[in-house]
């Protein structure tokens, strides 16, 4: 193997969003520093007669307001749609041709790659039920496997299934893009578009690539990610008031609430975009990647993994818990994480741990499973490229033993020079990027 | 950084033809199909009633005592990737957790997990009695799963089919605290977390690292998926052995199964500092996409796989004529199998005529996200003892195929080996692989 001698600066070039808050970045970003929570009763389906009534749903979008040549795209899932949407506003924003033949951007595509942490399509939920009632006898229960064979291949349809497969939503970004190069995806539950943008940025550091196209997409509000959320006790059940739901570091808060969307961000080789001339928004700095080893169904109590995966990433960067002006947290507003989260910050920043904001968009987003890390690490752009850092809204009744700023409600105005953005995932992974502000000068490296 | 040369140390598979590498092995060196009717619910009704299914097993023999509770947390796709984690960790001489507790001899943190995983159907039975209660005129209601249904399911139910739940168990087990990643990248999974895997290892943010995959597709809805995007023999059903024949002129589909593979990979430098037994160096990774016309079908002229083989090969810094075996993905799907032979041919050119083309699904089948690793395993067991097997149900190569399939078994020193493989939707990878020669100078 090549050694990874060469080390470029990847900075980003193109960012695109679809979310519950908007289907692009400024009308995102616009509803996070109003305080806008995209939180309502779910309609996707019927579910108000579960534990949980509401979710973070995209509204009103469509596929089709992105691409031209729409055929490839018609059987896409849902979240490869959305995935289809970020991906082309985060191209046009870089500069990198859409659909065509014979782009003419600079980039060569077999040194363009895709690495996104998607998750997998909805099931065919009306095949899979008809096939469980089909086959089962309450009376003697017996389960006539023949009886579910037949419904599933009787009502099962070859596309819907192709879509279904995890990587099809890169399927879509490389007919759309002609991307050639090095393509992965991983699904590492909610720390997945961190993990996807982390290892994209190692593979153009080290010169594997020179574009990456990275982020996430995902759409876990369907009937049966709304049971295994619902039954895991780890969903919100504030049924009377939705927009209230989401409330990171709240001493009422009761769980995350479901969302839904894709985030997508170009990552480029300095060489390349300097090359091009292509615009930089921010700088990819630091990546750092742990496992708690400890319990699938709860993080450590002490934080160990995040801790781990925040000193590497800050070391990887060379800076220090004081060069870190902004936490964009991982803030689910669980009991569970939002309490762990704040030992392992106060563990890693010590006596500045008080003093770095530290909020959660996912008070307004809600939980985007797969997508959130790249959703949030698009926001901590903005919040450099503004000077502001987002609120954590619906935080009203603090919880006394959580006693970090977590910027409640309002945004604050403040210079954001360099920014920590942190993912943990169900079953004990731990992602977290640096992202700094891009200046041309190269700064002392450790 | 001293080295970035990364090696195998150990090595773990659970297959159709049994619980083991070396029974694995052993069975491909015999030319044996694992292929057999479906075992794990009754096909009748299905096209193909066809697949390559691991042996009976006790999960509880393969975890430490104190996990055993956690098993019922396990679908198949788990307990296969923990089975193939625990005999390549004990293979590999590594004192984890899970082989001495109190002897531990790694250091947690610099221990990375990274695994393949499918996309895992959840199982019909395990829901039915919730399904029952939430039926109305006999169809389901949803209102009624959501007020009663939804109680009939197990609390942890989720935890059981997410993904990334192979590499948690197998990170918990070994007490693995270094990165952990699941690659969902349908068959292309495996080589991608090995790759990935490697290049952890190569910029030392791990000293070792687990890699592999599993998946289980012996299920009516994923079996169901294949029957549709007309990937299986549906002629073969009183034939099961020779039904899948990749690249060979009377090949009419695939036959899908189930596997899991891990590889112990290790830096140079960590390996030779424990004294490890070193099987093989991974020398090259090569990546491409592939841009079909359709994405149920590899593109024809098979460019991506042509890309990921010229980039592995650049990677090891060598020729395609210093290649001495070649593992393609092979299905056995002739459109397919024809596109991935025209790939291979454009890259290794002239020497086409000489590179032994070994497929392996003929005896596997094609076990999803596990196929790579079980391909990678058989690479380094052929570079290990210096042997190429003779290729199954290959008589006369399809009309367009000028691979040179290995038809007749063979012992020669293989000091490099390729494997490939893809998928639908387009990822593509490749890995070679090099035989290590302790006594040599770098």
């Amino acid at each position: 193997m090549k050694a990874p001698t060469t080390h470029e600066r990847v900075v980003i070039t193109g960012m695109g969003i679809v979310s519950p808050l908007g289907a692009d970045v400024e009308t995102v970003w616009q509803a996070i520093l109003a305080g806008r929570s995209g939180v309502a009763p779910t309609t996707i389906f019927d579910a108000s007669t579960f534990p949980t009534t509401f979710s973070a749903e995209v509204k009103d979008y469509d596929f089709r307001r992105h691409v031209r040549q729409t055929a490839r795209h018609e059987a896409c899932s849902r979240s490869s749609g959305f995935a289809i949407g970020a991906a082309v506003q985060a191209c046009r924003q870089a500069g990198i041709d859409v659909e065509t033949s014979s782009p003419t951007d600079g980039i060569d595509r077999t040194r363009m790659g895709i690495y996104l942490g998607a998750g997998e399509g909805s099931l065919d939920s009306d095949a899979f039920f008809a096939a469980i009632i089909a086959a089962w006898n309450p009376e003697t229960r017996e389960f006539a496997w023949p009886n579910a064979n037949r419904v599933v291949f009787e009502q099962m349809q070859a596309a819907k299934e192709l879509e279904q497969e995890p990587n099809m939503a890169a399927a879509h970004i490389a007919t759309l893009t002609g991307a050639r190069g090095p393509t992965r995806g991983c699904l590492t539950a909610c720390a997945a578009s961190t993990q996807a943008v982390g290892e994209a940025m190692m593979l153009v550091r080290h010169g594997r690539a020179d574009v990456v196209i990275a982020g996430g997409a995902h759409s876990m509000i369907h009937i049966l990610g709304l049971t295994g959320f619902n039954r895991l006790t780890a969903l919100s059940r504030r049924n009377d008031s939705p927009e209230t739901a989401s409330r990171p570091f709240c001493a009422s808060r009761d769980g995350f609430v479901l969302g839904e969307g894709a985030a997508i961000v170009i990552l480029e080789s300095l060489t390349s975009a300097r090359k091009r001339g292509a615009t930089i928004l921010a700088e990819l700095i630091g990546y750092g990647s742990s496992s708690d080893a400890f319990r699938v169904t709860d993080m450590h109590h002490e934080g160990r993994g995040a801790v781990q995966a925040m000193t590497a990433a800050m070391a990887d960067a060379a800076v220090t818990y004081r060069d870190i002006d902004y936490i964009n947290t991982h803030g689910t507003s669980t009991q569970e994480n939002d309490s762990v989260e704040t030992l392992a910050i106060k563990t890693v920043f010590k006596e500045r741990a008080k003093q770095v904001p530290a909020s959660s968009v996912k008070s307004m987003l809600g939980h985007l499973i797969a997508a959130a890390g790249a959703a949030e690490l698009i926001t901590c752009v903005l919040a450099m490229r503004d000077a502001i850092v987002p609120p954590t809204i619906n935080l009203n009744d603090p919880d006394p033993e959580l006693d970090l700023d977590y910027v409640p409600n309002v945004p604050r105005k403040r210079p954001v020079r360099i920014v920590m953005n942190e993912s943990f995932g169900f079953g004990g992974q731990n992602n977290v990027v640096i992202l700094k502000q891009y200046s041309e000068a190269r700064e002392k490296q450790p | 950084m001293e080295s970035a040369r990364v090696v195998v140390t150990g090595l773990g598979a659970v297959g159709p033809l049994g619980l083991g590498a070396d029974l694995m092995w052993a069975g491909l060196c015999e030319g044996r199909s694992g292929i057999a009717r479906i075992r794990a619910f009754d096909p009748a009704g299905l096209p193909c009633e066809l697949a390559g299914e691991v042996p009976d097993y006790n999960i509880q023999d393969y975890v430490p005592r104190k996990y055993r509770k956690s098993c019922k947390l396990m679908c198949r796709d788990i307990e296969l990737a923990v089975i193939a984690a625990q005999q390549a960790v004990a293979a590999s001489g590594l004192v984890t957790k899970a082989i001495d507790p109190d002897n531990v001899r790694i250091a947690p943190a610099r221990m990375a997990v990274n695994m393949g995983a499918g996309i895992i159907s959840c199982e019909m039975p395990e829901l039915a009695p919730a399904m029952a209660v939430s039926t109305a005129d006999g169809r389901f209601d949803v209102r009624r799963w959501g007020r009663e249904g939804l109680d009939h399911v197990t609390p942890l139910w989720l935890l059981k089919y997410l993904p990334n739940m192979l590499a948690c168990h197998v990170g918990i087990i070994h007490d693995a605290q270094g990165p952990s990643n699941t690659i969902t990248c349908a068959e292309a999974s495996a080589h991608l977390a090995i790759a990935e895997a490697a290049q952890i290892i190569a910029r030392g943010d791990s000293d070792i690292a687990l890699a592999g995959a599993a998946e289980a597709k012996v299920n009516p809805a994923l079996m169901v998926r294949q029957i549709l995007l007309k990937r299986t023999n549906n002629t073969c059903n009183d034939r099961p052995s020779e039904a899948c024949r990749p690249f060979d002129a009377n090949a009419c589909g695939s036959v899908f199964g189930e596997g899991g593979g891990v590889l112990v990979l290790e830096s140079l430098d960590h390996a030779r500092h424990r004294g490890a037994k070193i099987l093989a160096e991974l020398v090259g990774i090569g990546q491409s996409h592939s841009l079909g016309p359709a994405y149920a079908q590899l593109e024809p002229d098979g460019q991506a796989v042509r890309i990921a083989i010229e980039e592995a090969l650049d990677d090891a810094d060598i020729d395609a004529r210093r290649l001495d075996l070649l593992i393609p993905h092979g299905t056995g799907v002739p459109h397919d199998d024809l596109a991935e032979a025209r790939g291979i041919q454009a890259a290794l050119g002239e020497a086409i005529d000489r590179v032994p083309v070994w497929p392996t699904k003929s005896m596997l089948g094609t076990t999803g996200a596990a196929s790579g690793a079980l391909d990678t395993i058989a690479a380094v067991q052929a570079i290990t003892t210096g042997t190429i097997p003779a290729a199954r149900n290959f008589a006369k190569a399809a009309d367009g195929c000028r691979l040179r399939i290995a038809t007749e078994s063979v012992r020669q020193p293989i000091e490099h080996a390729i494997c490939c493989s893809y998928t639908h939707g387009g990822q593509t990878a490749a890995l070679v692989l090099k035989r290590y020669d302790e006594g040599a100078t770098e």
